[in-house]
């Protein structure tokens, strides 16, 4: 286990309202690291619409997921948080009775005085092809992430897809794999042109094989494939020999780790007192999309609505100590100076 | 209003009414049909509402933009007729249209 990052709060979820979190607790003297699963910032509005106007922002008629993101993080900047992308928090541990322990699937650990959840639908991972039998493979011999392409040296190879992930693996893993097959539904590819162009040279020098269909049918035991039968579009169904198998078909939003960290859900949210948006745990938070209250609209608006309020509470924690004066950024020169404005 | 039939994959079947110039999955999200997941809320970036047309149908409704066949791809147990619901304009023409939607949409 690598050495403990000591800070004010850790924030889970760096979209919107996350990034929001940073500059109300960041007006209060409190320093922040955030966490996300993405490799980005924008949660959301950066995965699912970065491209798509928002028309409720109050005081800006239209703005796109990726604009809304962008002029957050040149928000917040003042602030300078430390972000931890592509990687998913797995525990939240009492360290003592004023500190949280916070680890991350990447091997990260924080010690915190408050823990801000602003993970919104959840953790996006990769959607599962429902394929029959599919479970006993996973994690085995069908994966959905890359971590050592030398996993794969020597092996029958199965690439499922059509997009950037599937093309960009099919060629770095061609070159390693005994003979990669790529299947995809259609003739037809979302990829980068540039890649499919080198993945169609590939086929046609027969260093590697494409087929246009759908798995339908895996064989193996114990974990281990053997083989996955392709349906073309006809019908007409073929084998090929598999030692293992890479789906790539986008990412969906799933509670994950959320639900083991002793909520008592409704609905899988997480329910907040909506005076300081504090869990039923003292000290752990939870704003935006992931809480619920009686009211509660999943609106970008009320999240930073919730930061605000979450982060007078949150000071409580992390300095004790002090009296907390109700300021505004518009006449305190106090506040200005944290902006960086005076 | 034209109506709408949505025949889930259980075999439970919806015959609403849907409000011409929404969208083939908001009529589906207002009646609870809830094997319309529509993750994104309509903007053809997630496809988790995908139906499957019936056959008599899919001329009427017609064929998928470039876009949106993009996106099927990270659909699963994709069928000729398949589209994304949130694709679909509800126009006088529709009415009597009948969909079946998938036992999985990926969430």
């Amino acid at each position: 286990m690598s050495e403990a990052i000591k800070t004010d709060v850790v924030i889970i979820g760096a979209g919107p309202v996350g990034l929001f979190a940073v500059f109300q607790l960041g007006l209060l003297d409190i320093k922040t690291h955030l966490v996300d699963i993405l490799d980005k910032v924008g949660g959301q509005c950066a995965e699912l619409y970065p491209e798509k106007p928002i028309y409720d922002i109050p005081a800006v008629p239209l703005i796109t997921g990726h604009g809304l993101t962008e002029a957050l993080m040149e928000q917040i900047k003042p602030f300078h948080p430390t972000f931890h992308l592509g990687e998913m928090v797995t525990t939240i541990e009492h360290l003592d009775a004023q500190n949280f322990r916070v680890t991350t699937d990447g091997g990260k650990v924080f010690e915190t005085k408050a823990v801000v959840i602003a993970a919104g639908g959840g953790s996006f991972q990769p959607k599962r092809p429902p394929i029959a039998g599919i479970e006993p493979y996973e994690n085995k011999s069908v994966h959905y992430a890359v971590r050592k392409m030398d996993a794969f040296r020597d092996k029958n190879l199965l690439i499922v897809g059509g997009g950037d992930s599937a093309l960009d693996w099919t060629l770095n893993l061609q070159p390693v794999a005994k003979r990669l097959t790529l299947v995809h539904r259609r003739d037809d590819f979302r990829g980068a042109p540039a890649n499919v162009g080198k993945m169609r040279a590939l086929v046609a020098a027969g260093s590697m094989d494409l087929k246009i269909g759908q798995v339908c049918e895996l064989e193996g035991a114990g974990g281990q494939l053997t083989g996955a039968h392709i349906k073309a579009a006809d019908g007409t169904i073929s084998r090929v020999e598999v030692d293992a198998m890479l789906p790539f078909f986008g990412l969906t939003m799933k509670l994950g780790p959320v639900a083991n960290w002793g909520f008592d859900l409704k609905d899988e949210l997480i329910p907040v007192d909506t005076g300081t948006f504090e869990t039923s745990k003292p000290g752990l938070f939870a704003i935006g999309d992931i809480n619920t209250y009686p009211g509660k609209m999943k609106l970008i608006l009320s999240g930073f609505h919730e930061a605000a309020l979450m982060a007078q509470r949150a000071h409580h924690y992390v300095h004790p100590e002090k009296r907390l004066v109700f300021q505004y950024t518009t006449s305190s020169t106090n506040l200005q100076k944290k902006l960086g404005v005076k | 209003m034209p109506k709408i039939t949505f025949i889930e994959h259980d075999g439970t079947v919806h015959t609403v009414e849907a409000e011409i110039g929404s969208t083939v999955m908001e009529t589906a999200q207002r009646n609870d049909v809830t094997s319309i997941v529509a993750e994104c809320g309509g903007s053809c970036t997630c496809a988790t509402c995908v139906v499957h047309v019936d056959e008599k149908w899919s001329p009427v409704v017609g064929p998928p933009s470039a876009e949106e066949e993009d996106m099927l791809d990270f659909a699963f147990e994709v069928k000729p007729t398949s589209r994304l619901a949130c694709q679909i304009k509800v126009t006088e023409a529709l009415d009597g249209l009948v969909v079946y939607t998938p036992a999985y949409q990926g969430r």
